[in-house]
């Protein structure tokens, strides 16, 4: 498949044209050059996708360079996790319920598609309402929901755990890997040799947790963030947003996206994450190692609703394999086709790292839509 | 998982519960509208109304125009089939 950079109406291509022509002069204002470009970084794996079906990079004017962060949920779920999940699916009392995108992800011994193979009860649903739906249906089994993602998808967990609590439902629980996004991209700026100049920040995260969270790149890290909408023309005036505030001179939080993100979340959502859940200490990532504050678990309160309280994991740091350079890749040290493994040992049918598991993930979609075009985006 | 989908919210399933029978291109399904319901507000008012919906739940309202577009997008960068399958997709 080819990318095809906006052809449709829909997409309206004089726009795009006139906002190309209209970045490619702030590029030449500010100087940047292919060897010296502007560097900007999107954080949410739906812009990366939209990033590479849209073929953007390849369209931009020269001196602007997209840097693919740490924005897909099930591309950095570490190797430890994983053979949690799957040591929790081979108890035979269980029902392991879980979004279809997480099945695919290596683990040190299997994925769940490998464990359910092996004849592990696990289902793949739409909603963790389905879970309890399933817990509902099968009194006597325990069912087991594996909760991933960033802010977009807590709102709906905690939801879920709250509602299991209100009709009594004793044998759902939860096993909790949602991350957050802030401490995230605070991983990015703290990692050496930092290269970013700017955020094109999360949509549908913002909509939730609104714009406030954010301030602390602008104000402590002197980096711009504007949060964007996942059409083409959206990622486009993004971009030339940030190159606006970076050729005043300036580092502000701004909201492409007020159509859907409202400058403060949604407080039903916010207030129900933190009715459930609390930050803890440290988070373990795929390809990144341990960030603080990064992940949230299930409160006391709800203890009884917690799987990793109910089964005991482990979560032993297991180390990536040999070779895989997931983690520079999201810290946008390297491109994906700087990884000696990319196309060879590891692509999207034997991926090796998590970024060539779901198609939001940096390398699955270079290979996807790049091929082994060296600078392809 | 984290694009979410556009649905017109056609019926309220069960009050009490925050439940919504939301219609994404044909297909229905049911929908915790706790985050999109107003606080005090009949959850009535939402009837007709457009949401986006994230794995089983609205999580904001949109206008019609905006559902389309977003609609389009999600066809456009070929992940409205995979969308509207899981939202399809039943408890097994
Ligand atoms: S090619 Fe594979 S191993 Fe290398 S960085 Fe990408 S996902 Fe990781």
């Amino acid at each position: 498949m080819t990318a095809t950079p906006m052809t449709t109406p829909f997409h309206d291509r004089d726009t795009g044209q006139r906002l190309l022509a209209r970045i490619g002069e702030k590029l030449h204002a500010l100087g940047a050059t292919e060897r010296a470009p502007i560097r900007l970084m999107e954080v949410c794996g739906g812009h990366t996708h939209a990033i590479f079906r849209h073929g953007l990079a390849g369209v931009m004017p020269p001196g602007m360079e997209f840097l693919h962060g740490p924005g897909c949920p099930v591309c950095v779920l570490p190797m430890g996790r994983i053979d949690d999940c799957v040591a929790i699916a081979e108890d035979p009392r269980v029902i392991l319920a879980t979004f279809g995108d997480a099945m695919r992800v290596p683990g040190s011994r299997k994925s769940l598609l490998q464990a359910k193979a092996d004849g592990a009860d696990i289902r793949m649903v739409y909603s963790p309402l389905d879970a309890l739906t399933l817990a509902r249906r099968n009194p006597d089994r325990e069912v087991v929901f594996f909760g991933l993602g960033f802010e977009t998808t807590m709102p709906s967990t905690a939801l879920t755990v709250l509602r299991a609590e209100r009709e009594g439902i004793a044998n759902f629980s939860l096993f909790c890997n949602h991350i957050t996004i802030t401490p995230t991209i605070k991983a990015v700026l703290d990692s050496p040799g930092m290269a970013v100049d700017g955020f094109i920040g999360p949509g549908h995260v913002s909509m939730v947790i609104g714009l406030r969270p954010y301030r602390f790149i602008a104000e402590r890290y002197d980096r711009p963030l504007v949060v964007a909408g996942f059409e083409p023309l959206d990622v486009l005036q993004s971009v030339w947003m940030l190159l606006d505030q970076i050729g005043r001179g300036v580092a502000l939080i701004e909201n492409q996206y007020g159509r859907i993100v409202p400058e403060d979340g949604n407080p039903q959502a916010q207030a129900a994450i933190a009715e459930v859940f609390e930050t803890r200490a440290f988070f373990e990532w795929r390809g990144l190692g341990s960030i603080d504050e990064s992940g949230v678990a299930i409160r006391d309160r709800y203890a009884r609703f917690d799987a990793e309280r109910r089964f005991a994991v482990r979560s032993p740091t297991v180390a990536d394999p040999d070779g895989c350079r997931c983690g520079d890749v999201l810290k946008g040290g390297i491109k994906p086709w700087q990884c000696g493994l990319f196309g060879g040992a590891c692509t999207p049918e034997t991926p090796v790292g998590a970024l060539m598991v779901s198609s939001e993930g940096a390398c699955a979609a270079h290979h996807q839509y790049g091929g082994l075009r060296k600078g392809a985006a | 998982m984290c694009l979410g989908i556009p649905g017109r919210i056609v019926a309220i399933a069960d009050a009490d519960a925050l439940l919504a029978t939301v219609d994404v291109s044909g297909v229905r399904r049911d929908v915790d509208v706790t985050c999109v319901a107003e606080p005090g507000a009949p959850l009535e008012d939402l009837l007709g109304r457009w949401t986006l919906v994230h794995v089983g739940f609205a999580m904001s309202l949109i206008d019609e125009d905006e559902a389309k577009a977003t609609l389009a997008i999600l066809a456009e960068i070929g992940e409205a089939d995979a969308e509207l399958a899981a939202f399809a997709t039943e408890v097994e």
